[in-house]
């Protein structure tokens, strides 16, 4: 009989707060590298790509290889305009919650890129099912800012009454479904969503959102079992920040794989993707998007990228990482990579960066002055207690009024 | 006018904090966003950033003070062409010395906070609710259980005599925890942010440090997935003890809990069970919305093979964990996240372990009897003395345990008292409430001198925004008015 030594456990090593930089520069491709496949490819054959990374813009700010598309300036200066504008959101949101005006918020700070250019290629009536780091999704597609800082501070005009946590949007007429405070539930739930597209012979496709640490979720693995066997039009992104409030990527899986990896068992083509290219993340966005369309079923995206803010108000980051944690990040900040680009193009300046700047910082601003007429946390206009009972469902029963009748409503 | 900065409250549960480190000194230039101070709550340690421009004209808390509460002055900002000789004007200066060296209470913002939230939620009961869990409040008396003026009954499971440590439930329930780690190499401790990161409310404190990442583990985010890998340890031998971040999120585990946990002891016929603690924050904290905030203590009571725990204070937190642990069937251990800051007698003794299954007498009384568990015992003591006001003498029993329910000191107290009162904040269908109401009429029918009456939430999903949270809970009024009717003094 073999002796065998005692056994012991496997604990995923953390990146020491010098090393912050939790990715495995071996999967690091060069800008134009990967190749880009048709849009009905045998996913067999691209198993290789969700090892790879794909990067279009390189250190210079030139668009290279199969995946740089000729976009106008214009779309490009729009899509600057969405990330700035994200950005100068999440600063002031900030801001109202340390001045106590509202509980609670959470930055998608570095993160950017991926909503603002994945949004600028869906169309009306197409849904996503977003996790709370998805504001650019809003945000670009110019739906208006009161109306977000309204949920936020939860006042008279919120728009879903103030029955859920900052940051919890919902806004169906933007493809906007409502945010779950339970983790990965509603990954299921956008393929459920696509299947009922098909089944209709709708055209509208879904986009299924979660981070790295939730795809430990067993919603994350249903619904690739479901994505699979019914090839519905859903893209299935993974956004791959990092970071799960304090838990590095490796602590859910991602130490010897990748997340892109996981579509393989599933025979769905997945993809790699530089999170913080914006010209990557709209041309693969596109493709998956195309595939959906034409009834060639799931696509999953992993975007690699970097959570540079705090997880929420409630976190303070320098107990499991170092304070410049995100500056030794490979792949940079999406914003400035825009910029150097159209700069390079002759279609953008510094100047007039620092003067966009400026102007959506007043925008913002002006903004949230005018939601704060409408009520904050703890002043002015707010809900008024009858609609407490409302929409518990559908007719509202007789006990519920009692009960609103009772408490003189 | 100069403008005071106050103590930040950095999320809504927050009432005071440590002012460890001034980044700025008195005369310095200070913009929006700059960081001035460092501050220390018991969760983690935050930087305040200036909200206004100015000059740091005055700091009043000096570095280093602890237990600041929120909202109270720590410095003055001067404005554009103000002075030092222009602190005199501001709001906190001059309600306190100039030495800063003592955390002042807070004033006129505070007090300015709780009038809008009184008369926007109209009705006088509801400060009774915010003093427990908003920070604003801390011009209130919260400190009930801390220093006791109701007569608590001697737990006879202490002997006489026996020395007193003031502990936070957190404690309690970390010490229960070590305690037992310490004792039997069987028991760990898994769940989210349990090991690195001290645990998401901080019960896990210094574990890791003490036992090591093979007892402490840090999980993948699945409660379904880690729920049914300690039920999987549990069948083979080991103790777990299973945190949720919050009972909220044990919803996507309850397959694991009720389908395996509960029933495979019976089920394989005596050969397998599962001795799991399954434990973490339980119901309504503040303004976390409809999916964090629920009390699940009638849910899991329902489930036969399952013990579920909802203890009130620190000796019992720290009591009936040990119990729990050491319990051979699976255990859900129903805390608070509101009470985990709060003060209590613990017995200093080597292994304090309590009854699971006994109920607490918490103060006798022969007009009326009001039960409770958990967080809802602050509503009854509080109740208690408004009621000793108008010459009612209530007796408060506390549960400790939901299932198996102790009927025997129930059932005692209201063949003394005549008249039943029921509090807990979970929703009013089924409720724990219910089953004792509707014991006591098939065991004590006789001895009931009005019908029982249960106090609970609202039917509604919790509301986020403040005034609809509050409505949504049970208040002190409430109690009051229930006991009132039993009693029939309306």
């Amino acid at each position: 009989m073999t002796e065998f030594a005692p056994l012991s456990l496997h604990v995923p090593t953390r990146p020491s707060p010098q090393d912050n930089a939790t990715i495995d520069t071996s999967r690091l491709s060069p800008a134009g590298a990967v190749r880009r496949p048709a849009v009905d490819v045998d996913p067999t054959e691209i198993h290789d790509l969700a090892y790879k990374l794909v990067r279009v813009l390189d250190e210079n700010g030139e668009a290279q290889g199969e995946w740089a598309a000729a976009l106008e300036p214009d779309v490009l200066r729009k899509g600057l305009r969405d990330m700035m504008k994200t950005r100068a959101y999440d600063q002031r949101m900030m801001r109202l919650q340390r001045q106590g005006l509202t509980s609670f918020y959470m930055q998608c700070t570095g993160e950017e890129a991926v909503a603002c250019a994945f949004q600028s290629v869906l169309e009306k009536g197409d849904m996503n099912f977003p996790t709370y780091r998805q504001q650019g999704l809003l945000i670009a597609q110019d739906w208006p800012v009161v109306d977000m800082v309204n949920q936020i501070l939860s006042n008279s005009a919120d728009r879903i009454k103030g029955r859920q946590l900052p940051v919890m949007y919902s806004a169906k007429e933007a493809g906007f479904f409502s945010i779950s405070g339970n983790l990965g539930t509603q990954y299921i739930q956008a393929v459920g969503w696509a299947m009922a597209s098909a089944i209709r012979n709708d055209t509208r496709v879904a986009a299924a959102w979660i981070g790295d640490g939730s795809t430990a979720e067993s919603d994350f693995h249903a619904a690739l079992v479901f994505a699979s066997v019914y090839r519905p039009p859903v893209i299935l992104n993974v956004v791959n920040n990092q970071w799960a409030i304090s838990s590095p990527q490796s602590i859910a899986g991602g130490e010897r794989t990748t997340f892109a990896a996981r579509a393989h068992g599933y025979n769905i083509p997945s993809l790699r993707v530089d999170g913080n290219d914006y010209l990557a993340v709209k041309a693969v966005s596109e493709w998956a998007v195309e595939r959906a369309r034409r009834n060639l079923g799931p696509t999953l995206i992993e975007w690699v990228t970097y959570r540079v803010a705090p997880h929420s108000t409630s976190d303070d980051p320098s107990k499991y990482r170092a304070k410049d944690a995100s500056a030794a990040w490979p792949l940079g900040d999406p914003i400035t990579r825009l910029k150097t680009h159209l700069i390079a193009r002759g279609e953008w300046s510094e100047e007039r960066s620092v003067q966009l700047e400026a102007e959506l910082d007043q925008e913002i601003a002006a903004a949230a002055q005018e939601a704060r007429g409408f009520g904050t946390l703890h002043d002015g206009p707010k809900q008024s207690p009858a609609t407490m009972f409302e929409d518990v469902y559908k007719d509202m029963p007789r006990h519920l009024r009692e009960q609103r009748q009772k408490l003189g409503y | 006018m100069p403008i005071d900065i106050l103590m930040p409250a950095l999320s809504p549960t927050m009432e005071e904090g440590n002012l460890s480190k001034w980044l700025k000194n008195e005369g310095d230039a200070v913009a929006p966003g700059d960081v001035i101070a460092e501050i220390e709550t018991d969760k983690a340690t935050m930087e305040v950033e200036a909200v206004d421009e100015g000059t740091l004209g005055k700091i009043l808390i000096a570095a280093g003070t602890e237990g600041v509460k929120v909202n109270t002055p720590i410095a003055v900002l001067l404005e554009e062409g103000e002075s030092a000789g222009d602190i005199g004007s501001s709001k906190a200066s001059g309600s306190q010395s100039a030495s800063g060296e003592a955390a002042a209470s807070p004033v006129a913002s505070v007090d300015n906070d709780d009038k809008a939230t009184v008369s926007s939620a109209g009705d006088a009961g509801e400060k009774a609710r915010r003093s427990t869990d908003e920070p604003s409040s801390q011009a209130d008396n919260t400190k009930v259980p801390a220093a006791p003026k109701v007569d608590v009954a001697a737990d006879p499971d202490v002997p006489a005599g026996t020395e007193m440590v003031s502990t936070t439930v957190r404690e309690a329930l970390r010490d229960a925890m070590a305690e037992e780690m310490r004792r039997d190499k069987d028991v760990f401790v898994m769940g989210e942010e349990v090991a690195e990161y001290q645990g998401a409310y901080k019960i896990t404190q210094g574990l890791l440090q003490e036992f090591g990442a093979q007892r402490v583990v840090d999980t993948p985010i699945t409660e379904h997935g880690f729920a049914g890998v300690g039920v999987g340890a549990a069948m083979s031998g080991l103790k777990p003890i299973v945190e949720f971040m919050t009972f909220n999120f044990a919803m996507q585990a309850i397959d694991q809990i009720v389908n395996s946990a509960a029933k495979t002891l019976y089920m394989s016929g005596g050969q397998m069970g599962a001795p799991i603690v399954f434990r973490g924050p339980n119901g309504a904290a503040a303004r976390v919305g409809a999916q964090h905030s629920q009390d699940y203590a009638a849910w899991y009571s329902h489930i036969p093979g399952l013990k579920v725990v909802q203890p009130y204070t620190a000796a019992d937190a720290k009591g009936l964990l040990k119990a729990a642990i050491r319990d051979p069937n699976p255990v859900i251990f129903l805390e608070n996240e509101i009470l985990y800051g709060q003060s209590f007698d613990v017995p200093k003794l080597d292994d304090f372990v309590l009854p699971i299954g006994k109920a607490r007498i918490h103060k006798q009384g022969k007009d009326v009897t009001i039960v409770s568990a958990g967080i809802g015992m602050t509503y009854a003591v509080k109740a208690e003395l408004e009621l000793r006001e108008m010459g009612i003498d209530a007796e408060i029993i506390d549960l400790r345990t939901i299932r198996p329910l102790d009927f025997d000191t129930i059932l005692a107290s209201v063949k003394k008292t005549n008249r039943l009162v029921t509090i807990e904040e979970g929703f009013p269908q089924n409720s724990v409430g219910d089953h004792i109401a509707s014991q006591v009429m098939q065991r004590a029918f006789d001895y009931l001198d009005a019908p029982v009456i249960t106090v609970c939430g609202k039917d509604v999903p919790m509301p986020y925004a403040a005034n609809l949270e509050k409505l949504a809970l049970p208040t002190v009024a409430d109690v009051v008015e229930a006991v009132k009717a039993v009693t029939y003094r309306a």
